[in-house]
């Protein structure tokens, strides 16, 4: 590579030089296959997730919508259900066993396939290196393989579907013994074999990309791109695929002791027990509740593999559109990094009824509050940035808007669940579903649906309709709070989650009217995402063309490249950053690239 | 053919909407992007503050409908929920004014400082004064939090008082066992492997003298008004978990790992049932923890009466060793068990007296 050719050369020369020498010999090779398949473009890769976190997004929120039919119709019956569900709905009617292998289903694809790889897959492979500055990650091909055994695992996953008890029917969190005995149910035999393989293939997945994204970020930064100057979306990034790389094989351990139980023998979690129609099996001294401490050493900090790319690309919206800096940007990465040590320190809070040690329990009590500061923080940050700033209101802006209200909102209940005395009465009711659905579920998808309507002309050089994106912007958030909002009060009465029908007990049945509510407008909320998906794949070959290079006026380098890079990002020179992301509105400038030296008589801040 | 109907009319939806979004872009381009852009904008920060007030209505409304169904307005059936109730609504109150607050501030700030070409954008990219205030206050909050919830997390799930009675619960797929300790106090052991559904559900150990006089039911769990109750918590198969709303109380039930509650019945069931105004109120246990496709069913009812109902309820139970050895049975053996019964009660009662 020439770069003395590229500095002197004008820059119509230097991107002529470039295309011909430095890349001429990739773009010969490319087939459909290396370039749609098989390919080692982080950009493309990170499409590869989107697109299908989107279909396990359709299949998860369909499932929510089948169950949902049941909760806010239990007495009627649907013909056509059977039609499609066949003898899981006879009658017309989802069984009992079909709706918790939807209930399952729907947990486990959404957390992990939707909200984990769709999430944190897509924006981490596509904006990790268009804004460090680099022209691909540090392993293009361990990145491809990290989406590769995603495929296969959701492969494996949907095939579940298919065999004949069904697939894995008892909680996501799949606590055994529930999970190790198959004559316990019938959706812990075959169905959650093969749960446990995608999940397993899954955890080679994530930490094939985590890996990735942390040598990517630490080494691959361009010139002048200290740590202290990357946009926040990439530190959220990095501290999300740090708590991946060092908790999913925490949850990897505690699987091979769950096969070891169900297929070798062993007693890691089994003990006492005795099985109506079985018997007592042969198993003692295990405990049930070993397994649980190892799922939640992932299971927590996968919330947060779930929040912090969200709030990541909130910061970045928010900031981009309010034509504001960011306020208080160590703060934000302080927190983001305290957010990310406490993630370790808090799993035993989903186990305070479980039996566990008092003085134990107080002390996770006491960290896990301890995580309302860093949010506060976060939280008064994101409002103080869009305080006297200049606001643009584009799609991804008002998803950003609407992720700070959802993350107040859910985090809030937080402070309730996480005091151990409160989370007695609190635990396992709908008050918990209302909870992380907010923060962890409609939170992040709200800042997924900001990223991509965000980052949509950057990866396919066009726009999204706004009109689309207005209303499904308006309808989903109206919606997300009328599901959620009233499950509060269902919590406040007790009503345990994961119930099929409510109608013979007494102290929960008072609900019926409102649960066909909540039925109601998650059908429509539902159907407002369909329009997404629409407005989604009809911009992608029909938008309108993105015809400058940086259209929001943004600071950060993904804006330096081309509209529609190809594979290596830059031509020529990658650029050369000289301050940090946020020098919007600064000496009365619109905005100041990251690339742009600073100036003699600028002011500093 | 409904179903028909309902997918016709949501296309056609779909169709409409979609033609008029992709009409407004072009009228958009018609008259200048730029144009219809900043029209856009003042649209959507009118609706933020449209949603903000709709939104804090929608709050009052929910309340208003939902509150009269929740546990709150008839208060906790256990002294020691009382407690879960106040911290609840100390919680409620910090949380619920930090929630109004900010939610008020962010749409509003939205709407405000929506583009308008006269602004000028503040540079405003720090401030260690503004930064510690909003650390250090949220810090003391939840400080003041966390020590009214620990004090009563140790009370919840320390030692109950002296005069406790004390009731084994068992889950199993899908359903209560319970266990009382009998006359003489005290529970016999049990072995999971001496399981049989017919005879001995629970596994009692024979040998074991002090099982012969436990009482063993199902259905309903009889426990008195005012008198501290503590639960020995265990599970036949999977875990189960013994919820209790009313008490505002909740512990799972754990195969091979026992387990523990304790709280005090404030009212009886018939109390509830005139306090609540509904006269089938029961106190029900909820399986709180996923324990199976049955799970949903799998409820069991606590009856609170005073104490002399619950004497007599007890009096007339059967030791569950009768039901595995039906011929060791008094009253199988002998007509007139009751009076052998009675006897020694009543000499002991003349004892007492006596002295």
């Amino acid at each position: 590579m020439s770069n003395e050719a590229v500095l002197h050369a004008p820059a119509g020369a230097g991107l002529h030089h470039e295309a011909h020498g430095d890349h001429h010999h990739e773009h010969h090779h490319e087939t459909f296959i290396s370039k749609y398949v098989f390919s080692m473009d982080h950009k493309m890769i990170a499409k590869q997730f989107l697109i299908t976190g989107m279909v396990w997004a359709v299949l998860g929120g369909l499932m929510s919508v089948l169950f949902r039919l049941q909760l806010g119709y239990p007495e009627a019956s649907f013909p056509w259900l059977e039609d499609i569900l066949g003898k899981w709905a006879e009658g017309g009617k989802i069984t009992p066993d079909a709706y918790y292998a939807l209930v399952t289903t729907h947990g486990t694809v959404l957390v992990f396939f939707v909200l984990t790889a769709g999430l944190s897959g897509t924006f981490a492979n596509f904006l990790i290196p268009l804004q460090i500055g680099a022209r691909d990650m540090a392993s293009p091909f361990m990145n491809m393989l990290s989406y590769w055994f995603f495929f296969a695992a959701s492969i494996v996953m949907l095939s579940s579907m298919f065999v004949e008890f069904g697939p894995f029917s008892g909680g996501w969190t799949a606590y055994p013994p529930l999970s190790a005995l198959a004559s316990a149910s019938p959706g812990s035999g075959t169905g959650m074999d093969l749960w446990l393989i995608a999940m397993a293939l899954f955890v080679v997945s994530s930490l094939l990309g985590g890996l990735n994204y942390i040598a990517t970020i630490l080494n691959m930064r361009t010139k002048g791109m200290s740590m202290t100057r990357l946009p926040l979306t990439i530190w959220a990034l990095f501290f999300t695929a740090v708590l991946g790389v060092l908790s999913f094989p925490v949850l990897f351990s505690g699987f091979i002791l769950l096969i070891f139980d169900r297929n070798f023998g062993t007693s890691f979690y089994l003990s006492d027990i005795f099985i109506n129609g079985v018997g007592a099996l042969p198993n003692e001294g295990g405990s049930a509740i070993l397994y649980q401490h190892l799922f939640w050493f992932l299971g927590h900090p996968e919330v947060y593999i779930i929040l912090l790319p969200a709030m990541g690309m909130a910061s970045e919206i928010l900031s981009v559109n309010s034509r504001k800096p960011i306020f208080g940007y160590m703060a934000m990465v302080g927190s983001l990094f305290a957010i990310a040590i406490l993630a370790f320190l808090v799993w035993a809070h989903h186990m305070f009824v479980t039996g566990l040690n008092p003085f134990l329990g107080s002390v996770f009590v006491l960290l896990t509050l301890l995580i309302a500061v860093p949010s506060a923080i976060k939280v008064f940050n994101w409002l103080t940035t869009l305080w006297r700033g200049n606001i643009r209101f584009t799609p991804g802006m008002m998803f950003s808007i609407g992720f700070v209200s959802l993350f107040i909102s859910g985090g809030l209940t937080g402070i309730w669940l996480g005091n151990s005395a409160l989370d007695i009465h609190l635990h396992d009711t709908y008050f918990v579903i209302a909870h992380f659905h907010i923060v962890m579920g409609v939170a992040s998808m709200f800042g997924m649906f900001a990223g991509i309507y965000h980052w949509f002309p950057k990866m396919y050089g066009r726009y999204m309709n706004n009109t689309l994106s207005y209303l499904h912007f308006w309808i989903t958030l109206a919606g997300a709070y009328m599901i959620f909002w009233p499950m509060h009060y269902q919590g406040l009465a007790g009503m345990p989650r994961r119930y099929y029908d409510y109608s013979v007990w007494e102290s929960f049945k008072q609900f019926a009217e409102l649960n066909r509510f909540i039925s109601t407008v998650a059908m429509i909320v539902f159907a407002a995402q369909l329009l997404f998906l629409f407005n989604f794949f009809y911009s992608v070959f029909k938008g309108r063309k993105v015809t400058t290079q940086n259209p929001y006026g943004s600071n950060t380098l993904e804006w330096t490249a081309p509209i529609n890079p190809g594979h290596g990002n830059w031509v020529g020179e990658i650029p050369e950053v000289h301050r940090w992301a946020y020098d919007y509105g600064k000496d009365g400038q619109e905005f100041i690239s990251q690339t742009t030296p600073v100036g003699a008589d600028e002011s500093s801040h | 053919m409904t179903a028909l109907l309902i997918t016709a009319v949501s296309l056609l939806i779909f169709v409409v909407i979609f033609q008029i979004s992709k009409a407004s872009e072009y009228v958009a381009i018609l008259k200048g992007e730029e144009h219809s852009r900043k029209q856009n904008n003042k649209i959507n920060g009118f609706l933020m503050v449209v949603f903000l007030v709709l939104g804090l209505i929608g709050v009052w409304y929910c309340n208003e409908v939902l509150y009269d169904k929740t546990l709150l307005p008839q208060g906790s059936a256990s002294v020691e929920g009382e407690r879960v109730d106040s911290m609840l609504w100390l919680t409620l109150a910090v949380t619920g004014f930090v929630f109004i607050g900010t939610q008020i501030v962010l749409f509003w700030f939205a709407y405000k400082y929506q583009e308008s070409e006269n602004r000028k954008v503040v540079f405003f990219a720090h401030s260690n004064k503004l930064e510690a205030i909003w650390t250090v206050i949220p810090a003391i909050a939840l400080t003041v939090l966390v020590v009214i919830g620990l004090r009563n997390w140790f009370l919840f799930t320390g030692e109950p008082p002296k005069e406790a009675m004390v009731v084994e619960i068992t889950g199993k797929q899908f359903g209560w066992i319970y266990r009382y300790p009998g006359k003489d106090g005290a529970f016999g052991k049990k072995y999971y492997k001496n399981i049989d559904n017919a005879s001995n559900s629970l596994g009692l150990i024979w040998d074991d003298q002090l099982a012969h006089d436990d009482l063993v039911m199902e259905q309903t769990m009889y426990l008195v008004k005012g008198r501290p109750v503590k639960l020995i918590i265990g599970s036949r198969d999977v875990i189960h978990d013994v919820g209790l709303p009313h008490f505002r109380m909740k512990m799972d039930a754990v195969p091979g790992i026992p387990t523990t509650m304790w709280f005090t019945p404030k009212y009886t069931t018939k109390e509830m049932k005139e306090k609540t105004g509904n006269p089938d109120f029961q106190f029900e246990i909820s399986c709180d923890q996923m324990c199976g496709n049955g799970h949903y069913s799998m409820k069991g009812i606590i009856e609170v009466v005073d104490q002399a109902e619950f004497d007599a309820k007890m009096a007339g139970q059967s030791p569950y060793y009768y039901t595995a050895f039906p011929d060791k049975d008094p009253a199988n053996a002998q007509k007139d068990t009751v009076k052998l019964v009675a006897k020694p009660v009543e000499l002991a009662s003349k004892v007492t007296a006596k002295l």
